[in-house]
């Protein structure tokens, strides 16, 4: 299974970037091989609004069935639940760890935004 | 005659002087309240509403039958209010500035205008003058619409005061746009120079003719005098920073009701922007 998880970084040892739509990066990973493909978010980042609806948008097209990030604002959240991709949010710390604990089953999954829109 | 009164930041007291203004001069005198997200001035000329009217803007609406998810109205629309994931579009109308863009783009004329309610005007009078106020609705952030709505109303042959929002940016903008005069209020403290600056800059850009009501005059420092020598912008006014004052805008009263006293200098003011309306050169008295 594919999952996106958001990234300060280009690799597995970076840390999970808490933002969604403004993280740096996003990498969105194989679960059973842990290859990886890495997604620059410096345009949406830095996009004057909507950056969490066009991030959703980016990794629903790589085809990526879950989302690992800290905070996920309602305008994404909607894109996301659209796109059917699953959220998991409040997740911190190193993106290998991250994936390995998603491997064992140990997160569970946001059923709704769980950060205020900025306007 | 268009007059726009206007602060960097809020709570300086443009409301008080635009009131004061419209009942010191007392006919022929429309006031036009453009401060959406907080129009306040009714509260100290009680008008007699008698119309309201919805502003609304278009959103876009999808055809999925006709959509082929080809993302060009997601890649046109500047504010992120349209996103295509898989085989299905959302659109978010509170993001939305219905530009049309995505409209104009759709090569299978899949988008139609929805509609969405931004916010309402409402008109009356306060005896033989005028009043217009405008107010967004909650959750919506779009207020140039109605401000641009608003100033549509402007009365040839009559004062038309103009209470515009806070700020420096496109709402402002709004309320300045086509006004002969922008008076600036502002207070003589670090924080008030910082915001009239800014404000400064956005009518210079504007190229209006501007002059400088400074609020609470007293406390705080100089530094408002001197910027406004240096940048020559004539000083029409200062409001002293007193108890009195304090109270009677408190309780919602207006200053040249309470202290008549006051009538004669806000009438002054309105000479002075005469003058300066005419020439911009004009020194006059209140020039400092
Ligand atoms: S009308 Fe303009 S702002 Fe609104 S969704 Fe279409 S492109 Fe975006
Ligand atoms: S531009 Fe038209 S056809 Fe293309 S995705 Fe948008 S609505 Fe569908």
């Amino acid at each position: 299974m594919k999952i996106a998880v958001t990234s300060k970084g280009r690799n597995l040892d970076s840390k999970v970037d808490p933002r969604f739509g403004r993280a740096a990066y996003i990498l969105i990973i194989d679960t059973d091989t842990l290859e990886f493909e890495v997604v620059d978010n410096a345009k949406n980042a830095n996009s004057f609004k909507g950056a969490g609806i066009q991030a959703a948008a980016s990794i629903s097209e790589k085809n990526a069935e879950v989302l690992l990030t800290g905070f996920c604002g309602p305008n994404a959240f909607k894109t996301l639940d659209t796109a059917n991709v699953k959220v998991v949010s409040d997740v911190a710390g190193i993106v290998r760890d991250a994936v390995k604990n998603f491997n064992k089953g140990d997160i569970s999954f946001t059923d709704a935004a769980n950060v205020e829109g900025h306007w | 005659m268009i007059i726009s009164i206007a602060s960097g930041k809020g709570g300086t007291g443009k409301t008080t002087v635009a009131t004061n203004l419209a009942f010191s001069l007392g006919k022929n005198v429309q006031l036009m309240d453009c401060d959406v997200e907080e129009p306040n001035s009714h509260l100290f000329l009680n008008p007699e509403i008698k119309d309201k009217q919805a502003v609304i803007a278009p959103v876009p609406l999808i055809d999925e039958d006709k959509c082929t998810w080809c993302k060009k109205c997601m890649e046109i629309c500047r504010f992120g209010a349209i996103a295509v994931v898989g085989k299905k579009v959302i659109t978010f109308p509170d993001l939305c500035h219905s530009c049309g863009g995505c409209m104009a783009v759709c090569p299978e004329h899949a988008v139609s205008e929805g509609d969405r309610e931004l916010g309402d005007i409402e008109t009356g009078s306060i005896k033989e003058n005028l009043f217009v106020q405008g107010r967004l609705n909650v959750g919506q952030v779009m207020s140039p619409p109605i401000i641009k709505k608003i100033l549509t109303l402007a009365r040839d042959g009559m004062v038309n005061i103009i209470d515009a929002p806070p700020g420096t940016s496109c709402p402002v903008i709004a309320a300045m746009k086509g006004a002969d005069f922008v008076l600036l209020v502002t207070e003589p403290t670090p924080f008030g120079l910082h915001d009239l600056a800014l404000a400064v800059e956005t009518v210079k850009i504007l190229k209006i003719p501007h002059g400088i009501v400074i609020n609470r005059a007293g406390m705080g420092n100089d530094g408002v005098k001197e910027y406004a020598k240096k940048e020559g912008i004539p000083i029409l006014m200062e409001i002293p920073f007193d108890k009195k004052i304090a109270q009677v805008y408190s309780r919602g009263e207006l200053i040249v009701e309470k202290m008549p006293e006051y009538k004669d200098k806000f009438l002054d003011l309105f000479d002075h922007i005469n003058r300066l309306i005419k020439d911009p050169g004009d020194k006059g008295a209140g020039f400092k």
